[in-house]
């Protein structure tokens, strides 16, 4: 999976957890869930769980935290899928 | 200070209707909501019948932005919202709001939260994936959910408070909500409550033997409230919910004005003398209704009907016993009297409030609705009322004021006075 196919997937995650489905179509590494997709905090730990069951991986807790934004978060889980795949 | 307290908006998820018109047709009517479970055959419960709205999760999202509906699978809390959020229309309000709503706050009760959520929560921490359950999990099986969901989708900013007293637990959201407008606190209420009886919650009642297992492959005569044939309660499902208003506020807005409570009382028999956790005691219940009267100011005289706790158990006759002590009336004297659980079921903490409504909708359209499954009254009953007091049809009746009564595990009582609202 490429960054750009593992970007479409990402957006689906996302989409439950927010209401400016518009902003989806133009994210990239820059977007900030919290502020710039408005998504309540809280559901950062159900996208995580969304991504590892979408994704068929794990993200171990220290991968956790450095998913903040769009490309952190596809940085780990592009990392995750190459480390499965090895 | 002297405030009047009104009802100015109903919400129902009824075993027999969703919704106001539905569920105003089904008591007219004598229509029984009460269904063939056949999960609970395969189970081995002695009792395979219950009282279950035909409720459609996914409307909720006509109430819930998509973000607060993804991830909710609380039947009680669904019920709730449903319940709350149509009252809250019916009263003539918007969902939308981007202020707290400082004057207007929320008592919704309910008993147990939900325990195929809870499993979910057991499963995954004994498979030792706890990291897995996500954020949603706490707060639908916290008890005060309910509340906490109603309050943000209406943005409620006065109390909120989420009451458990069984099968009271209805009627006592009613009176505290009640309380709150009158002496001061609050301007408006939403105050109800919602039960969602899952399979494990039912097996314990089924294990206490105090359900009918006779009547599995006729689900619809189960439930038979102050009949000979009386042989245990059907446990029910379901929410409801009504607006309460200071007067002064809903004559302000020009809201529509349903009905008046003039007050109410709750008390507990203590577990003595006769009382214990599952039975009442007699001279609680007297002291609740004598008391919900003199608070209401309202003589023994005047009462034109009673919604009764009347589950369709021994305690049916007690109770009709306990209403002529503390009326001081008998035979023919005796108000009509009817039981909602002959239709529904017995809705547990949600009963109190979805019998409110069928209550409020008989001094709205001035009737009485028919007692099912009444062929039989139980010869112990007619020893104190008249048989005529205990309607089997629909009838055109005068309904001034009705009192409303439940009693539940704890041995706690409650008693709300409801009247047809005049100006003056």
């Amino acid at each position: 999976m490429n960054r750009h196919e593992a970007l479409n997937e990402f957006k689906k995650v996302l989409a439950p957890y927010t209401l400016h489905k518009e902003k989806l179509d133009t994210i990239g590494d820059d977007t900030d869930l919290v502020k710039d997709l408005q998504i309540n905090s809280a559901n950062l730990v159900d996208i995580i769980i969304d991504a590892e069951n979408n994704y068929h991986i794990e993200i171990d807790n220290d991968s956790v935290e450095k998913m903040y934004n769009v490309g952190s978060c596809l940085d780990v889980i592009l990392k995750k899928i190459n480390e499965k795949n090895a | 200070m002297n405030r009047r307290v009104v009802v100015t908006g109903l919400g129902v998820v009824a075993p027999n209707g969703i919704g106001i018109p539905s569920f105003l047709e089904a008591i007219k009517n004598g229509v029984s909501g009460v269904k063939f479970i056949p999960r609970y055959k395969e189970l081995n419960f002695n009792c395979q019948v219950s009282g279950f709205p035909d409720f459609l999760f996914d409307d909720l999202r006509n109430y819930l932005p998509e973000t607060i509906f993804h991830g909710l699978k609380s039947g009680g809390i669904g019920y709730g919202i449903k319940a709350a959020a149509d009252a809250w229309i019916d009263a003539g309000n918007d969902l939308q709001h981007d202020e707290p709503r400082w004057e207007t706050g929320c008592v919704f009760g309910n008993s147990v939260a939900d325990s195929e959520l809870i499993k979910q929560v057991i499963i995954k921490v004994d498979g030792k994936e706890a990291r897995k359950l996500g954020s949603r999990m706490v707060e639908q099986v916290m008890l005060s959910g309910v509340s906490a969901y109603i309050e943000g989708m209406l943005g409620l900013g006065n109390k909120v408070i989420t009451n458990s007293a069984a099968c009271a637990t209805g009627t006592q959201a009613i009176l505290m909500g009640y309380e709150y407008i009158k002496y001061g606190m609050a301007e408006r209420m939403i105050a109800g409550s919602s039960e969602h009886v899952d399979q494990y919650i039912f097996g314990a009642f089924d294990s206490m033997r105090i359900l009918p297992r006779k009547n599995n492959d006729e689900p619809e005569k189960a439930s038979r409230p102050m009949s000979s044939s009386a042989s245990g309660f059907v446990p029910g499902s379901g929410a409801a919910a009504l607006v309460l208003e200071d007067l002064d506020f809903a004559l302000k807005r020009n809201a529509t004005i349903y009905a008046e409570i003039l007050g109410g009382t709750s008390n507990s028999g203590g577990q003595k003398c006769g009382g214990s956790m599952t039975a009442p005691n007699p001279d609680g219940v007297i002291k609740c209704i004598s008391q919900a009267l003199l608070q209401s100011n309202v003589s023994p005289g005047a009462i034109d009907l009673i919604s009764g706790h009347l589950t369709a158990t021994a305690a049916d006759k007690s109770e009709i016993g306990n209403w002529a002590t503390a009326l001081q009336r008998s035979g023919k004297d005796f108000p009509k009297i009817n039981s909602l659980k002959s239709m529904i079921g017995h809705c547990l903490s949600a009963a109190g409030s979805i019998e409110s409504v069928a209550v409020i909708l008989q001094i709205l359209y001035q009737f009485v609705h028919p007692n099912i499954n009444l062929e039989d009254p139980n010869p112990l009953i007619t020893d104190i009322i008249d048989e005529s007091c205990m309607p089997v049809k629909f009838e055109n009746a005068g309904i001034n004021i009705v009192a409303k009564a439940n009693f539940g595990f704890g041995d706690v009582n409650s008693c709300v006075i409801f009247s047809k609202f005049n100006k003056t």
